[in-house]
Order: C-alpha cells, then structure tokens, then sequence
C-alpha cells in the first residue's frame, strides 16, 4: 500500500476559540448514530455553530470570510475527551487538512496521523498571532511545512512547530496508516502470542 | 532498579519497533462495541482481511440501547447499529453477549464481570474509559476506530511509550467520601491535561484498601485526568475477584493467579513522577463546570473569575459559569438540580446501587426532580433485584431502567431538555454532554446523586444523612 508523502499542508485558516474543546463538541453524541464516516463533515462542530432553534450562531465556521479554510487553529487541549474517531473524521470530511493548536489530546492526536491530518503544536503567542493575522486577513496562506517543522504565511510569519517525531515520520514517509507493517509482521505477532501464554489459538 | 507494571506488561507485549519509531504491541484482549466498530469492519472487508484472534475479541451493546424496552430501539439508526454490529460478530466468529445473553452491559462492566479483564494483559477498546480495566491491574488503552481495525486484523496496534506517574494515596477516607470523590479530587490536583504522555499507577494504603468496584471508578477517570491509561496493581483481592467467573481458566488456577501477581510493580520501579495525597483531607467533590477538573467541595464556594490568577484562567471560568448559568463566588451546595442520574460505567455497578439504596431507603425524590437509576450490566440489574434495591429506588421516586450507557452520553432516548441541570455519577461534564445542547451536568458520587435527588439540589450528603465529617 503505496501512501501519501504528506511533506507540507497549504490552505487558508480559520480561529476556533476555547480551551479544552473535546471531542463530544466537535461531533456531538447524537450524529454518532452511523455506521458509516460518510457525511460527518457537515455535523462537525454542530452545537456550537446552531443554537437549540437550528439558527446559524456567530461561531467562525459560519463566517463566509472563513468559507473554504482548510487549516483549523486552535487553543490548548484540543480534541479530549471521547476517543471517537467521528471527531477527526468530520474535521476531515468538513475539509480540514491540518490542526494547528497550542497542545493536542493525545488520542484525538493519534487518530488524526492515522487520517493523515497533520496536528502541529505551536506556542500560546504564535496562535494568537496566526489568529489575529487570518481575522485580518481570511485570505491568508498558510503552509506548514513538516520537514521543517516551521509554519509560513503569506503575510511573511515564519513560526516553529513541533509534533511528536513518530507522527511526523509517518506523514512525511507516507507511513501514517500503520496497517500494511503491522501486517507484514504476522510471524512475529503469533509468536508473541505463543509467548503470553495467555492467547490460545 | 526494578519495573513498574506498566513496564512489565509493555515488555511482554512488544512485538518490535516500527520504521516510525513506535512500538508494535500486541493487545490480548479487545472488546468492541456498536459504535466505533462498524466502520473498522467495513475497513476490514475493504482490506479483504480477517479477524486475527475471533477468540480474543469480545462485543456487546450499550451505547445506544434504549433503557425501557432494550431490544426495541424506535430510533432507525440505532437498529441499524444493533443490526451491523450482530452481523460482523456473526461474520467474523466474535462472541457477542447480546440482549438476549442476560450478560449485556457497558462494555467496561461486563469485561471484568465475566473475567476477561485479567492482570499482565493489554486490553484495547474504542472507547477512552477503557481505563477502568487498569484496576486489575491490566493496561488497557482506548482507541480509534481505525486502531479498532489494527487491532481486529492484527492483534496488534503502534504506539508510543508512555511515562508514569505513581499516585499514591494513603490515609483514612472521612464518612460520605468515596473512590469517585478520590479521583474528582485527583484530577482537581493534576488538571485535566495533567496526565497527558502518563499512565497513571494509583497505589498507597487507600487503594489497598479499596474494593475492586472501587478500584474501577477511579480508574476510569484516568482518560478525564489526561492520562492514557490508569491501574491499580493487583493483589488479593484481584485474585479473589476474578476466581470463577466464566473466562478464568480454573484449572491451574494457583499458577495463573501467581502469573498475575507477579506483574505488580516492583519495590524499587523507576517512576517518572510520584505524588502524594493525604486521603483524610479529601471531602465529597463535585464539579461547578464544564472540564472534569472544574472541581469543588461540596463545602466550598464556585470560584470567582475575579479571583483568577491569568487571564486564560479568568476567561475559562467565565465561559463555564455563562454555560452553567450559576453565579460565581456563591456556594455550591444548594444549587437547584432538574434530574439525577445513577448509572454509568464509572458508577453503574451493584456496590455503587447497594451504597445509594442503603441512604435512600424510605426516603423521596424531591417534587420535580425526574430521576433515573440504570444499571451498568444486565447482571448487575439482576443482583439489584435479588437484594430488593430496585423496590428502594422505585418507592423513593426514582425510575428503575434497564442496562446501558444512557445518560451518561446520551445516544439513547435518555437526554436532558433544554438547561436542565443533572447530578450525575457519570464521568464528563462537557458542554452538551447529556443530549442538550444547553444541558448542565455536575458529576459526584452515587450517594452525593441520592442527596441531591432528594434535597432538589446540590447538597452535602454527609449532612443529609447525618454522617459525622
Ligand atoms: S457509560 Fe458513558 S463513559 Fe461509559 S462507556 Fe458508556 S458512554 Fe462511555
């Protein structure tokens, strides 16, 4: 299974606001009711962008100017919570094709490199920087390079990122769905499983 | 220097490294369940690939089963989800404790119940309170949906080493306070990003001491804590636990048990982190918003963004006192509940009933307060109604339902309406959480639930039940 490189991800961005947003506010409880990942995207963030009545609110995904970004940026602790891959998908689905936030939660993170969605950490100031440079400007680019680890705008930011190593290996490597090498390794998962003793075949 | 557990067990399950740098590990047990396994298996069927080890992988439904008639959900969608997931048993060789097995339950119920959460193993669901497994001892990750595939097609899955963090309690717990009040008080401490890159090992006299009913809920909450996985290392009363149910191989019990002792973490473990909590000095807790660290005494006031020491800190107790709708710098205690709900993986088991029933008992639900009680397992349900709890919840007003994860999220008929406010012994209090958008949910202990549901607000069980502090 011949993967994406995943080297660098371009688009324009878009600032959701919050702390701790969690999985369960990305893709609330009730659209989990699938068994299929199709059609996620347009539920994606759904109570916060509807209030009670189904009236559009002033959430930034609602915001025409923002209509098309493929870059969510965000705060702290992003994606805790459930560890509900309907979350990542419906980001996914929704169009994004990249997180940039000041600290992920780990499975939502994992889940993402899975999906080939890169999550890159940037500090508390450069978010608030990005955030301030696409409200001025949604026509923003931004491209965040993993080689490099740096993130480039067209408005001239140059910002460092950081991610875990293992998760930047897999994208740029084309490596980030696991399944073909966990496969490849059967003689050695059996003889674990001999080993544990516990595993009866 | 010695292992932890986590180590020990890390180690025996290692299958290699992988060209990224993570780790293969091999998972001796996953359970799956309606809602994040679908899609693995069409990804499965996709792939044209076969489950690897059928006999170590276990189903059941709970998420989305009603809790009045279980077996006739009204909801299209969740027929469907029952549908699909008694096809990919069937077609795959997975056994499947339906609704009709009389063993149907939240998954991290019936997983200890019928013995197959055993010490020194790994255990993989898709779901994040996985962790509750950690209480014999074992490591238990939630996962996604596309790990559920790795994990269905290979047995194994990649990760990444975790640190660990020993969290050690001792002390006597004062009368009123329980396992739920231990780890609401922990993650109070530690934050709910504190345990992000951890496993938490709890240990101290206090878990010694601990039931493994008890054990479980504060295992569960490691995933609220931040922590990838969280255990109690096994013991005695582990061994006890498990000898008899249906998965424990008996013949050669004595061996088995030794096997599973000796994963304990050794005297001398290397731990990346150790804190230390008195147990004397923590008090019924319960959360005032919207993170699970957004805890309080029951004893003391809902903070003031006033009193914020950063302006992040400022902001997040503003939003979460506007989604609260309570007023800051106000006591807790006394604040109006709506419902009250006694259920849950973290709190859905037959001790956490005996222990509300036993505070119940001749006593009424306050006028308005819509109140439900849903076991965590059909057998609990049933060991419920052998002892004659079900009779004591029925007469103090509560509903008596059948098993599931209900209100706990909510993808069943069980939802709050519009704002309404629930003392809940569930274990997350995010916005949204229990099936209204405005819906309110202050989590505490199932006694603390019983106090409240009969004062008609937050209230400090120790004095409505006349516990001396
Ligand atoms: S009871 Fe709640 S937390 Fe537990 S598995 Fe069900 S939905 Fe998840």
């Amino acid at each position: 299974m011949a993967l994406e490189q995943i080297k660098q991800v371009s688009g324009r961005g878009v600032f959701v606001p919050g702390a701790d947003i969690d999985t369960d506010r990305i893709i609330p409880a009730r659209f989990m009711k699938c068994v299929t990942f199709d059609g996620l995207g347009e539920y994606a963030f759904y109570d916060v962008r509807f209030d009670p009545q189904g009236n559009p609110t002033t959430h930034p995904l609602n915001d025409p100017r923002f209509a098309g970004a493929g870059i969510l940026i965000a705060g702290s602790n992003f994606g805790c919570g459930s560890s509900r891959e309907h979350a990542p998908q419906s980001l996914k689905k929704y169009g994004f094709n990249a997180v940039i936030a000041e600290s992920f939660a780990e499975i939502f993170n994992g889940n993402c490199t899975t999906l080939a969605m890169p999550c890159v950490v940037a500090s508390v100031a450069d978010v608030s920087a990005l955030r301030a440079a696409v409200e001025a400007d949604p026509q923003m680019q931004i491209t965040i390079n993993l080689e490099t680890l740096r993130i480039s705008t067209s408005a001239g930011h140059d910002i460092a990122v950081t991610m875990p190593e293992s998760a930047r290996d897999a994208l740029t490597a084309g490596r980030w769905d696991p399944i073909q090498e966990l496969l490849d390794n059967n003689d050695r998962i059996e003889e674990r499983a001999r080993a544990l003793g516990y595993v009866s075949h | 220097m010695g292992k932890s557990l986590f180590q020990k067990v890390w180690d025996s399950h290692t299958v290699g490294t992988l060209a990224d740098g993570r780790t293969q590990l091999f998972i001796g047990t996953h359970l799956i369940h309606e809602v994040t396994s679908p899609q693995a298996f069409g990804m499965l069927r996709d792939l044209g690939l076969q489950v690897k080890y059928p006999q170590r992988t276990f189903a059941t439904v709970d998420h989305i089963v009603p809790t009045i008639n279980q077996d006739a959900p009204q909801d299209p969608l969740a027929a469907e989800m029952m549908q699909a997931l008694r096809k990919n048993c069937d077609d795959f060789g997975v056994t499947y404790f339906d609704l009709s097995s009389g063993k149907q339950g939240i998954v991290h119920v019936v997983g200890p119940e019928q013995g197959i959460t055993q010490p020194g193993t790994t255990i993989a669901c898709g779901d994040s309170h996985t962790a509750t497994h950690g209480a014999f001892g074992a490591i238990a990750f939630g996962i996604g949906t596309t790990q559920v595939r790795d994990v269905l097609a290979t047995q194994t899955m990649a990760l990444e080493p975790l640190k660990v963090r020993r969290i050690e309690v001792n002390g006597q717990l004062h009368p009123g306070v329980y396992a739920k009040d231990v780890i609401l008080h922990i993650i109070r401490l530690l934050g709910a990003k504190g345990g992000i890159g951890y496993a938490y090992e709890y240990a101290g006299d206090l878990f010694d001491r601990m039931s493994m009913e008890e054990r479980m809920t504060v295992c569960n909450m490691s995933i609220e804590g931040g922590a990838r996985c969280g255990y109690v290392n096994p013991d005695a009363k582990t061994v006890a636990y498990l000898s008899g149910r249906p998965y424990v191989d008996m013949d050669n019990f004595e061996a088995t048990a030794a096997r599973w002792l000796s994963f304990a973490s050794d005297a001398d473990a290397h731990y990346d982190d150790i804190v230390r909590i008195d147990a004397a000095g923590i008090e019924p807790t319960v959360t005032w918003g919207i993170s699970p660290d957004h805890g309080v005494a029951i004893s003391e006031n809902i903070p003031d963004p006033a009193n914020a020491v950063t302006e992040i800190e400022k902001q997040s107790i503003e939003e979460a006192l506007a989604y609260m709708k309570i007023p800051a710098g106000t006591p807790i205690k006394g604040v109006k509940i709506d419902v009250a709900f006694l259920g849950s993986c973290t709190n859905g088991r037959f001790s956490d009933f005996q222990e509300a029933a036993k505070y119940l008992k001749g006593r009424k639900v306050a006028a308005g307060v819509h109140a439900i009680a849903v076991p965590g397992s059909q057998i609990v349900a049933i060991q419920c109604e052998k002892a004659g709890l079900d009779q004591i919840f029925r007469d103090a007003g509560f509903e008596w339902r059948a098993a599931g994860c209900s209100m706990c999220l909510a993808m069943n008929p069980d939802k709050l309406v519009g704002d309404q406010l629930c003392a809940s012994s569930s274990n997350r209090n995010f916005k949204g959480r229990q099936g209204s958008s405005t819906g309110r949910t202050v989590l505490m202990s199932p006694v603390m639930v019983v106090a409240a549901a009969i004062e008609g607000c937050l209230a400090d069980a120790r004095q409505v039940f006349g516990l001396v502090p």
